[in-house]
């Protein structure tokens, strides 16, 4: 299992970068987030690009009535996330229901892979089922090699055939969240 | 306090959408919706019957995509209270297109006329200078709405944000669309976009 760096390590920011380059060829305009150590390379690049708005959140749901205004005004949104946030979205997915817009989330899984805090695990092993019985199609990444495919084929279906997706980027992919040096450490 | 000597909510809603230019209107869901409805439906008209919390957000993405149109969000006290966190997201990005307006009856007219938080305690134009929304106004008179009302065509110097106390009683509900499909594509194509 490893451990997740403090820094921006050379793997995280590779696949990473590889999110920002798709999202920019698909003309994504809009970016809302609740900040995010697993996201925070990728909003990083978000804050440095002319052609990107980041939209600070104070909880998830927020983003999702965001990018269906945004889609009401003609641009493309993602909304970056963790797993404990799609718990805060339920009653606003519906929108992608009800509105049907390109909706598009990518969301840094808690709760699996070697996980040290116990308040992780209940939403995290509940993310996929929520997200697929709100209505989204849900993909998952589970290493640097495949996250610009499955990242490119949801983007492609969100914009292209205005399907809901969600894509889970696994705990074993970011790194479980290291406390202290001695987290693992008999008591 | 729920009071029944305060300006009528539909009256209201009539004197805001007067004369209304290029604005893009998104509702509330519940009385508000109705009241925008009331109005008179228009192609730049978007009803939320759902999404409880949701309205503000809805205006802040298209206010942020579209900086040139007027957004103007007319929702109520207990709509605003579910989404009250939207408030500081809009005091961060600052949309100078962007205007809100809270229907306050103190109540939850929708499911039976409950009190809602702010016919006690809550002050949401405080609440909204908080977050860093400067232009922020309580609205009582018809005069002082006339005044405000004014402001909503220009879009600029906003976001801006009013409480307007509106009388307690129920009114009649005014049905509309209420195909979300329906309502996006209309208002896209209302702003040139084509269908996907």
């Amino acid at each position: 299992m490893h451990r997740r760096a403090e820094t921006s390590s050379e793997p995280a920011a590779l696949w990473a970068d590889d999110i920002f380059d798709i999202m920019r060829r698909f003309a994504v305009r809009q970016v809302a987030y609740v900040p995010d150590a697993g996201h925070a390379r990728l909003i990083e690049r978000v804050h440095g690009e002319a052609s990107m708005r980041p939209v600070a959140l104070t909880t998830e749901e927020e983003g999702i009535a965001l990018l269906a205004g945004a889609w009401l005004g003609g641009q493309r949104g993602v909304l970056l996330m963790q797993s404990s946030g799609v718990g805060n979205c339920i009653n606003m997915l519906s929108l992608t229901q009800t509105c049907r817009f390109p909706f598009l989330t990518l969301v840094t899984m808690r709760g699996e892979w070697g996980e040290f805090n116990p308040w992780q695990v209940p939403m995290g092993s509940a993310t996929p089922a929520v997200l697929e019985l709100a209505g989204l199609k849900v993909l998952r990444a589970s290493s640097a090699d495949e996250v610009r495919d499955v990242v490119e084929a949801a983007a492609a279906q969100v914009y292209n055939a205005c399907t809901p997706t969600a894509v889970l980027l696994s705990q074993r992919l970011i790194g479980a969240k290291v406390f202290t040096k001695a987290d693992h450490d008999p008591q | 306090m729920i009071r029944n000597d305060r300006l009528d909510r539909r009256e209201v809603v009539r004197h805001l959408l007067k004369g209304r230019k290029n604005e893009v209107v998104v509702s509330g869901l519940g009385a508000s919706t109705y009241d925008v409805a009331a109005a008179g439906d228009h192609a730049r008209n978007f009803y939320l019957w759902g999404a409880m919390g949701g309205a503000v957000m809805i205006g802040l993405g298209l206010a942020l995509a579209q900086p040139a149109v007027p957004v103007v969000v007319i929702t109520g006290d207990g709509e605003t209270l579910m989404g009250m966190g939207s408030l500081a997201t809009v005091g961060l990005q600052r949309p100078a297109n962007l205007s809100i307006v809270v229907l306050d009856n103190g109540s939850y007219g929708e499911t039976g006329g409950q009190p809602s938080h702010t016919a006690a305690t809550t002050d949401l134009t405080a609440v909204a200078r908080g977050c860093g929304i400067a232009d922020t106004c309580e609205i009582l008179t018809l005069s002082e709405l006339e005044a405000f009302a004014a402001s909503l065509h220009s879009g600029t110097a906003g976001p801006r944000f009013a409480v307007v106390k509106i009388d307690g009683a129920e009114q009649e509900r005014v049905l509309t669309h209420r195909d979300g499909h329906f309502l996006v594509a209309r208002v896209r194509q209302a702003l040139g976009f084509q269908p996907i």
